[in-house]
C-alpha cells in the first residue's frame, strides 16, 4: 500500500481505469461523478428503479464493464460518491506543492440541501470527458432538437424515444450508434446525414488501414452499428447536411441540402422532410473548465483545445493528471489506457511496471485513432453559409448572428470580452458551455483575425473554459460551513 | 405523434415499472421511478416548459447538464437542470421564464424571480 489518497473527477471508461490502476498502485481511491451511476456517457445503463434484468442488452463490451463495476464498488480501499459535483478547484498557495483543493457539492442535482464537503487528496485525476458540439442552424433552438447524445441518452439511460419520425444530422463515426440507438427504442430514422463528402471520409478512414487493426473493438462496434441500420434499413447519406428546423413552437420538418467539400450549401439541392425530432451532432467539446481551475496548460487553438500532458499522462500542473477526452477526442479504448496511466502514476506506482509499456501503446493506437477521426471528419471551413441574420448563435441570450457581426464590425479591434459583453453571447446560464467555442470561430473570422490573436483593447483575453464556478452552487450551500470528508450525504441514494 | 416511453412489455431490457405522480404548475403528470424531471415531461408528451427571453419555447437539447435549456423549479428550488434530477413522486415542479413575464395560471409566478439575474441570486 502506497497510502497515497488519489481523487478522481468522472466515472466513464477513463476514470474507471484510473481507479483501478490507482487501487493497483496501493492507493485509497475516491470516485467522483454527478451522476447516480458508474459508467459516464459511453457505459449509461438505466436507473436503479428500472430493475432491468438484461441491462446487457444495450451495452458493447458488457461483461467487462460489469466485472470492473464489482470490482471498484466491492473494493475495500474504492469509495464510490456518485451525485457528486466538483464546484471548484483551489490552488496551493504559492510556493506550495501537490494539486488543489477540490471542493464538492453531494446530493441531488441543483438542490439546495445538498452537502458541502473538501477533499485534500495527495492526486487528483481529471477524466471530466466532453459533451457534443452543435453548430447552430437557424431554428436549432426549437424543442425537438437534441444533441445526438441527448437522444441517446433518453434512449439508453431511460428507455424514452425522442420522436416518431427522426433525422440524425452532424459529422463523425457518433452519428452511427445514435441512430443505432433511436432505431431500437422504436423510432423511424429518415436518414443519418454525415457533412463530409465520401471522398473525405475515405481518405481519414482508408490511410494506414492498419492503425484500424489496433483498434478492432472500435471497428466492430461500428460494424454492428452499421448492421442495425442496414436491419433497420436507414439510408446513410454522405455530403449532406440539416440546414434549417422549422415549426410552431416545436420542430416540424427540417430543411436538408447537398454540402461541397467545404460545407458551402449547393443551392437548389434542399429538400424538405417532416420529422418530430432531429438529433445533431459535429464532435465534441471536451470539459475543461475543472482542469483550466487547476492550472492545466492547454494545447490546439482556441475552439479546439485540449489538456497538455506528457507521456505519463501528468498535466503542468503539480499533482494533478489528465485522461479521456479532455486529452483529445480519441473514443473509450483509448480513454481507458490513458485512465489506467494516469491512475498508476497518480497512485504511486512504479514506472518499472511490466504493465506500462502495453497501455502506453494502447494509448498510442487510440491517439493515431484520433488523427484518423480529425481527417476523416473535419468541419467544413463555409458552414456559416448556412447561418441567416436571425439564426441564434448564443442559445441562453438568444443573439444572433447579425448582432454578433455588427458587435465584431464596430469594434474591429475589440477583445472577446468586449463583444461579449455587447452582445451579452456566452454570458447566460450555460456560461458559454455550448456556445464558447462557435463565438469564438465566429468573432475571429469576422475580424479577419487568428482567434488566438493579441486583442487591441489590453485586457487579457478571458478563457472560454474559465468559470470559477464550475458547477452552480446556492448562495445557502455556500454560506453553510463545509462538512468533514467523512459525512455522508443527506440525500444519498434518496 | 412524439417522444414516448418504450413500453415495459417490449423493453429489451426487461425493466419493471414503479408508478410515480409529480405535478407541473399544479397538473399532475404521471412518470414512474427512475425517470429524470425531463423524462417525465418529454413521455408525457411536453417536448418544451421553459421559455427563452423572446419567449420561444425550449425544452431538453443536450440531456447532460451542460447547456441549461431545461432550467425548471422543483419544490422550491429554482433552476434546477431537468436533465440531471430523478423525479421523485409527489415533486412540485414550476416551469420557468426567462422573458420577465409571469407564467399564466401559476400562483407562485410573482413571487418567482427571473432566472440568472434574480434579485437573491439563488443560483451563481
Amino acid at each position: 500500500m502506497t497510502g497515497r489518497q488519489v481523487a478522481v473527477v468522472g466515472a466513464g471508461p477513463a476514470g474507471l481505469a484510473a481507479a483501478r490502476a490507482a487501487l493497483g498502485a496501493g492507493a485509497e481511491v475516491t470516485l467522483i461523478d454527478a451522476a447516480r451511476q458508474l459508467g459516464g456517457q459511453y457505459h449509461r445503463t438505466p436507473p436503479e428503479e428500472y430493475a432491468a434484468s438484461r441491462p446487457e442488452a444495450l451495452q458493447h463490451g458488457w461483461p467487462a464493464f460489469a466485472k470492473l463495476r464489482r470490482e471498484l464498488l466491492g473494493h475495500p480501499r474504492c469509495a464510490w460518491w456518485p451525485e457528486t459535483s466538483v464546484w471548484a478547484l483551489e490552488r496551493r498557495d504559492p510556493g506550495q506543492q501537490g494539486p488543489p483543493r477540490v471542493h464538492l457539492l453531494r446530493g441531488p442535482a441543483d438542490g439546495s440541501h445538498r452537502v458541502r464537503q473538501i477533499l485534500e487528496p495527495d492526486a487528483l485525476v481529471l477524466a471530466c470527458g466532453a459533451h457534443d458540439r452543435v453548430l447552430p442552424f437557424p431554428g436549432w433552438e426549437l424543442p425537438g432538437v437534441f444533441t445526438a447524445g441527448a437522444a441517446q441518452t433518453l434512449a439508453k439511460g431511460e428507455r424514452l424515444m425522442v420522436g416518431e419520425q427522426v433525422v440524425v444530422a452532424g459529422s463523425g463515426p457518433f452519428l452511427l450508434p445514435v441512430a443505432a440507438s433511436l432505431v431500437e427504442a422504436g423510432s423511424r430514422v429518415l436518414a443519418v446525414l454525415e457533412a463530409n463528402p465520401a471522398a473525405v471520409l475515405a481518405r481519414g478512414w482508408s490511410r494506414k488501414p492498419w492503425q484500424l487493426a489496433a483498434q478492432l473493438g472500435k471497428a466492430g462496434e461500428l460494424i454492428d452499428f452499421t448492421g442495425q441500420l442496414v436491419r433497420g434499413r436507414v439510408p446513410f447519406r454522405t455530403g449532406r447536411t440539416v440546414i434549417e428546423a422549422r415549426g410552431a413552437g416545436r420542430v416540424e420538418e427540417v430543411v436538408t441540402a447537398r454540402l461541397r467539400p467545404d460545407w458551402s450549401v449547393v443551392r437548389g439541392s434542399e429538400r424538405t422532410l417532416a420529422v418530430d425530432a432531429v438529433c445533431v451532432s459535429h464532435g465534441f467539446s471536451p470539459q475543461l473548465e475543472l482542469p483550466v481551475a487547476a492550472g492545466c496548460a492547454l494545447r490546439g487553438t482556441p475552439g479546439a483545445q485540449f489538456v497538455q500532458t506528457d507521456a505519463r499522462q501528468r498535466t503542468t500542473a503539480d499533482g494533478v493528471w489528465a485522461a479521456g477526452e479532455i486529452t483529445g477526442i480519441a473514443g473509450a479504448p483509448a480513454a481507458r489506457a490513458e485512465g489506467a496511466v494516469a491512475g498508476w502514476y497518480a497512485g504511486g506506482g512504479s514506472p518499472a511496471a511490466r504493465a506500462l509499456p502495453a497501455l502506453r501503446r494502447s494509448r498510442d493506437q487510440g491517439r493515431d485513432f484520433a488523427a484518423r477521426l480529425a481527417r476523416a471528419h473535419p468541419i467544413g471551413a463555409a458552414w456559416p453559409g448556412w447561418l441567416g441574420p436571425r439564426t441564434l448563435v448564443c442559445r441562453c441570450e438568444e443573439t444572433d448572428y447579425a448582432t454578433l457581426c455588427r458587435a465584431v464590425q464596430e469594434q474591429p479591434g475589440a477583445a472577446a470580452r468586449t463583444a461579449k459583453l455587447a452582445t451579452r453571447a456566452g454570458l447566460g446560464p450555460c456560461q458559454a458551455r455550448v456556445c464558447g467555442p462557435t463565438v469564438t470561430e465566429l468573432a475571429a473570422r469576422l475580424r479577419g483575425a487568428a482567434p488566438d490573436a493579441v486583442p487591441a483593447d489590453g485586457l487579457p483575453a478571458a478563457g472560454p473554459h474559465h468559470r470559477p464556478f464550475a458547477q452552480p452552487i446556492r448562495l445557502g450551500e455556500l454560506a453553510r460551513p463545509p462538512e468533514p470528508p467523512d459525512a455522508a450525504p443527506e440525500h444519498h441514494g434518496a | 405523434m412524439t417522444a414516448r416511453l418504450i413500453p415495459a412489455a417490449c423493453d429489451a431490457t426487461g425493466r419493471r415499472e414503479q408508478p410515480l405522480r409529480i405535478t407541473v404548475n399544479g397538473e399532475p403528470l404521471d412518470g414512474i421511478a427512475g425517470q429524470s424531471i425531463a423524462g417525465v415531461l418529454l413521455a408525457a408528451g411536453r417536448p418544451s416548459w421553459r421559455t427563452g427571453p423572446s419567449g420561444a419555447q425550449r425544452g431538453l437539447f443536450c440531456g447532460i447538464g451542460a447547456c441549461f435549456d431545461c432550467l425548471v423549479t422543483i419544490n422550491g428550488d429554482r433552476d434546477v437542470r431537468a436533465c440531471l434530477r430523478r423525479a421523485h413522486d409527489g415533486d412540485t415542479v414550476h416551469t420557468q421564464r426567462r422573458d420577465g413575464a409571469h407564467h399564466s395560471g401559476d400562483q407562485d409566478a410573482s413571487t418567482v424571480p427571473r432566472d440568472s439575474d434574480s434579485p437573491d441570486g439563488s443560483v451563481l
